[in-house]
């Protein structure tokens, strides 16, 4: 027993995570007017496992913890119990619970069992209550929950009764080495019953029809029998009676007390480990465990959120061995070609290359398909959130998830999320209106949130739409320009309108109070999608709701670029950021004191940053004349930069320069081009604050040039 | 670059990985520049290449050559020259550079040292190696690691650090400390 468990922890902690998903999507599916059994069963699967794998690392907590739940699940599955609306909040907290602990663990801090402790004594109140009900269960029970602590005063042994199901042997249990662990308890007699064995012709090899009878000898607890069968004592008939008590009640105990007596005893069992050995090794192998973990927390902790594995289909990664192995061949092929390279070969040579560009690239196109997961993993948490968040607010709401299985990169996926969360509490909360109004505006009272995700070109769009109250344009316009965000003058169309609450400053904490309070932190929702290359925008009819639309790229990894050059530079501007490219006339530049050249463009004045001048280097065309403007939008300011001349538009791979480097101004990485050399992608924000363009700067200009014009 | 130089850059590679293969001496490889020989740690050194054609870096401090590509990997090229304040050339088919990878809190950056030629690879056993004495006030000491000696020679053994990529102006700072 000496493999250091503690490497398969962090799988585990994975495992448990998804397990919970697993369990909190189901439970949020449950209709309690009908409860599917399907269900019922993919929820207390996953409490299975997480349970059997909390025991056998050691969390001690949350296997008892989680055991308490699925005692429950196991007695609404067997219908023993009816489920109510109230027992699924029950679960769902305790789904919470589960995580919270399995998060402590993870980061090595202690566990934190108070919410826990009154979880399981609320489930404990549901039990109890079930067992009064079928009295002679409870008698079972009883007798049952008596014996561990007789057991610990001496019992001579155990008399197992042990018939697994058909599958036992495909699930990868071996009860060979089950009885051989149990051997290590104490002397041990084996009977097998062969009754159920089929005639050879019936026989499937694979399947097991044995039954065991079992004689354990010796100061054994129940405890430590029940932990070798822990793994297979829910899909297998077990009876486990003290030797002394050993009697015929064989047969009656599988027919009047299945799993529940011995479960529950169990479970009190695991709860009393006070006296003898037993207490030392849970407490060794708890303190092991702890040590293993803060090792890990102290390594972990920048990175502890984010998930640094990826489950990838076994198809995938047979595709990509496929074509490496493609890509050697040709390889060498190319290097055969080259030993002894006479120029007939130049048609075999060109032939050869053109594969191995061929190779590259689809090696590169399923290596980034790897990174690609399917939304639904940032969309599972949306079900909880509505579904509490309705509660808090006492409105009825009605989710509606689309295009789940739109794929997205990995990265974008997980800093998407918070975003996200943002724009659909927006929603839910100053968007959706009460049922009693909904009802007066004739309007149903369930009130719909839709989340909805699709391809479109190199991008994924993701929409939230409500059918909500919508912005309320007025209150908007006249708060912003209480806020100076507008100059009173301003004729501004509704897109312009809806468009200012992206604003910083919008969003102050009287905004979300008077109006009909959008703005709370949009602007970092918009920073936060801008910094993925991405954007968003809102369309709204007042009286029928809003869509908020996200365009992000696929991944963070390419990015559509226009390479422009400056003297003997080549750089990039991100496609997304530019809004027009302009060849000037003398008439357009206006000098304004203090050395800032502005350009007047369909009455917007904005500003000319030279590139060759912030980035020191020498241009081919020091003047504005000459050169070409490049109009680009960031942070919600436009600049006009000044470049020698457009190349072409293509596709770029990021590398980063912060890896070997560190980062520089005005530059957000960089790429390698088709020529072998390093061409630098640039930073629109970055080169704003660089020229020395504030945000006050700009708005000066241009209120200065409306005053002028007026 | 023509074959004779290929074929001595794949010598020296070809040392390079022996050398690295026993790790228990303390190995220096060396270099020249400006007439002077000088030494970095064997174990630091990636590879050797010949001289690419580079990226500016906008604003950079003036050791800071530029990006090149290393097979895909984007790895900055600094000019030692402007560290202990030799006159720079222009660079060309003649330069080689000298890969390295530095070792620093947020783990390694490979970064490239331009130099005049490759000399050779030498033991230095510590006794043989002595701080300099006339460095230590200056700025530049925090680059040089000591004096390594052999029998007939002296060689400056480099101390890689992040520095060598730092903000700051290394050449500026020179003519500060002097002036």
């Amino acid at each position: 027993m000496s493999v250091d468990l503690s490497q398969f922890h962090q799988v585990f902690f994975e495992e448990s995570y998804e397990g919970l998903d697993v369990m909190e999507s189901a439970l949020l599916n449950i209709d309690i007017s009908a409860i599917d059994d399907e269900t019922i069963n993919e929820i207390f699967r996953a409490a299975h496992s997480i349970k059997g794998g909390s025991g056998t690392f050691g969390f001690k907590e949350i296997a008892e913890f989680t055991h308490v739940v699925e005692t429950l699940l196991d007695l609404i599955r067997s219908d023993q119990f009816e489920m109510k609306a109230d027992h699924v909040d029950l679960f769902l907290k305790s789904v919470d619970c589960i995580r919270t602990m399995i998060n402590q663990f993870e980061k090595g801090v202690s566990c934190d069992m108070e919410v826990a402790g009154e979880l399981k004594a609320a489930f404990t109140v549901l039990l109890d209550g079930e067992n009064e009900t079928s009295s002679e269960s409870n008698e079972a029970d009883s007798k049952k929950s008596a014996q561990p602590n007789d057991s610990h005063s001496g019992a001579e042994g155990w008399q197992i009764y042990f018939k697994p199901e058909l599958d036992i042997l495909r699930t990868g249990n071996d009860p060979v080495r089950m009885f051989r662990e149990l051997s290590e308890l104490g002397e041990l007699s084996v009977i097998a019953v062969t009754d159920d064995i089929p005639s050879i012709s019936d026989i499937d090899p694979e399947a097991c029809y044995m039954a065991w009878n079992l004689t354990l000898f010796g100061g054994a607890t129940e405890e430590q029998v029940n932990e070798v069968f822990e793994w297979v004592v829910d899909d297998s008939e077990l009876v486990i009676t003290p030797l002394m008590l050993q009697s015929d009640t064989r047969e009656e105990d599988l027919e009047t007390s299945p799993n529940v007596g011995v479960v529950v005893s169990e479970h009190e069992a695991t709860i009393i480990p006070e006296t003898g050995e037993n207490e030392e090794i849970a407490g060794k192998e708890v303190a092991e465990a702890k040590q293993t973990t803060t090792k890990k927390a102290v390594a972990k902790k920048e990175v502890k959120t984010e998930s640094a594995s990826i489950r990838v289909g076994t198809d995938k990664i047979d595709d990509l061995i496929n074509m490496v192995g493609e890509l050697v061949i040709t390889q060498s092929m190319l290097s055969e070609l080259g030993k002894e390279f006479s120029i007939e070969n130049l048609p075999k040579l060109m032939e050869g290359l053109a594969q191995l560009s061929m190779h590259t690239r689809e090696l590169q196109e399923n290596v980034m398909r790897i990174r690609m997961l399917p939304i639904s993993f940032a969309f599972s948490r949306f079900p909880r959130l509505v579904h509490d968040m309705s509660k808090n607010l006492n409105k009825k709401v009605e989710l509606v998830l689309l295009g789940e299985q739109t794929e997205l990169d990995k990265t974008v996926m997980e800093r998407i999320g918070d975003p996200l969360v943002h724009l659909v509490r927006n929603s839910l909360d100053h968007g959706l209106e009460l049922p009693e109004k909904r009802l007066a505006l004739g309007k149903d009272e369930m009130g719909k949130i839709t989340l909805n995700a699709f391809h479109q070109g190199g991008n994924i769009i993701i929409q939230i739409i409500d059918d909500g109250a919508g912005l309320n344009k007025e209150k908007i316009l006249s708060k912003a320009k209480e806020n100076g965000l507008v100059s009173a003058s301003d004729h501004l169309s509704d897109d312009q309108i809806n468009d200012l609450i992206f604003l910083p400053g919008f969003s102050t904490a009287e905004a979300v109070t008077d109006i009909s309070g959008r703005g709370v932190g949009m602007d970092v929702v918009r920073r936060n999608i801008q910094e993925l290359n991405g954007s968003v925008e809102v369309e709204s009819k007042e009286g029928e709701g809003s869509v908020f639309t996200i365009r992000l790229p696929l991944t963070l990894a390419i990015l559509d670029g226009q390479l422009i050059n400056v003297g003997e530079q080549v750089y990039i501007f991100p496609l997304v950021s530019i809004v027009e490219s302009i060849q000037t006339h003398d008439q357009m530049i206006h000098r304004v004191s203090g050395g800032c050249d502005v350009l007047r463009l369909r009455n917007e004045y904005i500003p000319i940053v030279k590139l060759w001048d912030v980035f020191n280097i020498k241009p081919k065309h020091e003047t504005v004349e000459d050169g070409l403007l490049v109009i680009v939008e960031g942070d919600n300011i436009k600049i006009a930069v000044l470049v020698d001349d457009l190349l072409g538009q293509q596709q770029v791979v990021i590398k980063s320069i912060r890896e070997n480097y560190r980062p520089v101004h005005g530059v957000s990485g960089a790429t390698i081009l088709g020529d072998g050399t390093v061409s630098l992608i640039l930073d629109i924000s970055g080169l704003i604050k660089l020229a020395g363009v504030g945000r006050d700067a700009y708005k000066k200009i241009n209120d200065a040039n409306d005053t002028e014009a007026a | 670059m023509n074959n004779e130089t290929e074929n001595d850059l794949d010598k020296v590679n070809n040392e390079l990985s022996k050398a690295q293969a026993d790790e228990q001496s303390d190995q220096y490889l060396t270099f020249f520049m400006a007439g002077e020989e000088y030494g970095v740690d064997i174990l630091a050194v990636r590879e050797i290449r010949g001289w690419e054609p580079i990226t500016a870096i906008p604003n950079s401090p003036s050791q800071v050559l530029g990006f090149t590509n290393l097979r895909g990997t984007v790895a900055p090229i600094v000019d030692l020259r402007h560290y202990f304040g030799v006159e720079t050339t222009s660079y060309g088919n003649a330069s080689v550079v000298i890969i390295i990878s530095v070792q620093t809190d947020k783990g390694e950056k490979i970064m490239g040292i331009v130099v005049d030629a490759v000399s050779d690879v030498y033991n230095f056993s510590k006794s043989n190696v002595q701080p300099s004495p006339e460095l230590s006030q200056t700025k530049q000491a925090q680059y040089v690691k000591g004096l390594g000696s052999t029998e007939d020679k002296m060689v400056i053994l480099l101390e890689l650090t992040e520095q060598l990529i730092a903000d700051s102006d290394i050449a500026a700072d020179r003519h500060l400390l002097v002036g």
